[in-house]
C-alpha cells in the first residue's frame, strides 16, 4: 500500500485518491478444498438457513403459543412452573441441602461453580490437545454437567402433573350477565347455580354455559334430561319458565 | 448503474477494503459440509445466529401492539393472538424462536467445547461467548413475565424470591428487578419491559459484535 510522500487523497480527506479494484482473491490457490465465502459458501448457508426456517414455521403453526387467563395475584393455589430451560435449576432448589436453610447451596454455590467453570474453562483446561479423549478432566465434567441437567430437568418434568396444570391456568370465558332477567332468576332459584356457578362459568362439576353454541331447544332438553354426569330431572319448574331459562342459557356469548 | 453508485461511494469512503474484511476470506475444508457431512456441528453457531435475528425482527413487531401495562398487557397479547392478521405466527415466533434460541446456543457451546476450540488464542471470545449465553437467558426470563397471565406473574415471583436471597445484596436486587420491596406488579412489568427490549438487546449486540469481530480476526480453529 502507497503510504507517506506522493499520497493523493480525496480532496481534504483521508481516503487515498489511488483506488483498487474491487477483485476477489483467488482462493485456488489455497490448501486443500477451501471455498469463497462470498458468495459460494453464503449461497450454502443461506439453503441450510431455509430449511430451518420451514421447520421453525411449522413447529409455530402446529403449536400456537400458549396464553394462560390474566395474572391474578389473589389466586395462592396456582402453581407456577418456570421456562422449560430453567427447570433443572428449579429442581435444585427442591432437595433438602440445597434449600431452606441451604438455600445458598442450591441458588448461588452450585449453579455459580458449573457456571464459573464454563466461564473459565480456557484458563482451567490449558494443555494444548484439543481432542477430547486427551483431555479427559474437561470432557468428564462436560458430561458429568450434561448428565446432571438432564436428568434434573427429567425429575422436574415428571414430577408435574401436566392436566391440572393446564386446566389451572386455562382462560375462563365470562359474559356479561343481567342478573334481573328473569332467565337468570329461573337459574337461581331451579338450583342451576350450585354446579354451574353464579357467573355461568363453570366448576369442577360442571361445564361452563357461555358460548355452549346450542339451540333453546337443545338446552330445555339437556335442563330436563341431563347429559354426562348430570343426572335427569334436575329442572323440576314449569314449561313455561323453561322457555325462558333456555333461551337465556343459549343466547350467552362470551365477550 | 449499481456499479457507477459503487464507485461514486467507494471514491469518496474507500469501502473496497471494508468490503474485503466482512466477505472475503475462505472457508476451510473442514468446517464445509459439502466435503464432510460432520461438519454440520458448524452451523450451530450460525442458526443461533439466525434465530436472534428473528427474535429482533419479530420482537419488533410485537411491540406495535403490545402494552406494558398490568391494565391493557393480557389483553394486547390476546388481542394480538386472536385478532390481528398473522399476530399468531409473528407471537408464535417468537415464542418458539426463544426456546430454539437455547438450543441452538447450547448445541453451538458443546461443539466448542468438545473440539477444544476457546484454547489459546480464544479464550477472550469464549468468555464473551458464556456472557451472550448469560444475556440470553436473561431474556427468556424478562419476556416471560410481559404477557401477564398467570404463569408470567408466579413463575416470576418465584425468580425474584431467588434473587432476594443471594447473599449480602439480595434485598437490593430484588427491588431493582420488582420496583418494589414486596409488590410484584407495575413497576415490576416495565421494569421488565425495559430490560427486555432495551438493556439486554444492547448488551447483546455489543456482546455478538465483539464475538464476530474476534472471529473475523482469529479465523476458525482448524482441525482436530
Amino acid at each position: 500500500m502507497h503510504r507517506g510522500k506522493g499520497m493523493k487523497f480525496v480532496g481534504d480527506s483521508r481516503i487515498p485518491a489511488e483506488r483498487k479494484p474491487n477483485i476477489p482473491k483467488d482462493y485456488s490457490e489455497y490448501p486443500g478444498k477451501t471455498e469463497a465465502f462470498w458468495p459460494n459458501f453464503l449461497l450454502k448457508e443461506w439453503m441450510v438457513g431455509a430449511v430451518f426456517l420451514i421447520g421453525y414455521l411449522c413447529l409455530t403453526i402446529a403449536h400456537p403459543s400458549p396464553l394462560e387467563r390474566v395474572a391474578d395475584p389473589t389466586d395462592t393455589g396456582y402453581l407456577p412452573l418456570p421456562d422449560w430451560y430453567f427447570l433443572f435449576l428449579y429442581q435444585l432448589l427442591k432437595y433438602t441441602y440445597a434449600s431452606g436453610p441451604y438455600n445458598v447451596i442450591g441458588a448461588f454455590i452450585i449453579p455459580g461453580l458449573a457456571f464459573g467453570g464454563l466461564m473459565l474453562a480456557p484458563f482451567i483446561d490449558r494443555g494444548p490437545k484439543r481432542r477430547p479423549l486427551d483431555r479427559p478432566f474437561a470432557t468428564g465434567f462436560m458430561l458429568l454437567s450434561l448428565a446432571s441437567i438432564i436428568f434434573l430437568t427429567w425429575e422436574s418434568v415428571d414430577a408435574v402433573d401436566w392436566e391440572a396444570k393446564e386446566a389451572q391456568g386455562a382462560i375462563v370465558e365470562e359474559a356479561a350477565i343481567d342478573t334481573n332477567s328473569d332467565g337468570f332468576k329461573i337459574y337461581q332459584e331451579n338450583g342451576c347455580i350450585n354446579c354451574h356457578g353464579d357467573t355461568l362459568s363453570g366448576g369442577a362439576a360442571a361445564p361452563s354455559l357461555i358460548g355452549t353454541g346450542l339451540t333453546p331447544e337443545e338446552v330445555a332438553d339437556i335442563a330436563k334430561n341431563g347429559k354426562g354426569t348430570m343426572p335427569p330431572g334436575m329442572y323440576k319448574g314449569n314449561d313455561e319458565d323453561l322457555v325462558k331459562l333456555s333461551e337465556f342459557i343459549s343466547t350467552l356469548e362470551a365477550e | 448503474m449499481l456499479n457507477k453508485i459503487y464507485d461514486w461511494v467507494d471514491e469518496r469512503l474507500d469501502i473496497t477494503p471494508m468490503w474485503r474484511d466482512i466477505a472475503d476470506h475462505e472457508v476451510p475444508e473442514h468446517v464445509n459440509p459439502a466435503h464432510h457431512f460432520s461438519a454440520f456441528v458448524y452451523c450451530f453457531g450460525g442458526l443461533t445466529f439466525f434465530v436472534t435475528v428473528i427474535q429482533i425482527l419479530s420482537g419488533m413487531f410485537l411491540t406495535m401492539y403490545y402494552v406494558p401495562d398490568i391494565k391493557n398487557a393480557w389483553e394486547s397479547v390476546y388481542y394480538l393472538q386472536n385478532e390481528v392478521a398473522f399476530g399468531v405466527i409473528v407471537r408464535g415466533m417468537h415464542h418458539w424462536g426463544a426456546s430454539l434460541v437455547i438450543v441452538m446456543m447450547f448445541l453451538h457451546t458443546l461443539r466448542v467445547f468438545f473440539q477444544g476450540a476457546y484454547k489459546k488464542p480464544r479464550e477472550l471470545n469464549w468468555v464473551v461467548g458464556v456472557l451472550i449465553f448469560f444475556v440470553m437467558l436473561g431474556l427468556g426470563f424478562t419476556g416471560y413475565l410481559l404477557p401477564w397471565d398467570m404463569k408470567a406473574l408466579f413463575a416470576t415471583k418465584v425468580g425474584i424470591e431467588i434473587a432476594a436471597s443471594t447473599p449480602l445484596i439480595g434485598h437490593e436486587l430484588k427491588v431493582l428487578l420488582a420496583g418494589h420491596p414486596d409488590i410484584v406488579g407495575a413497576q415490576t412489568l416495565t421494569r421488565f419491559f425495559a430490560i427486555h427490549v432495551f438493556f439486554l438487546p444492547a448488551a447483546l449486540l455489543g456482546l455478538m459484535g465483539a464475538h464476530f469481530i474476534m472471529i473475523r480476526k482469529q479465523g476458525i480453529s482448524g482441525p482436530l
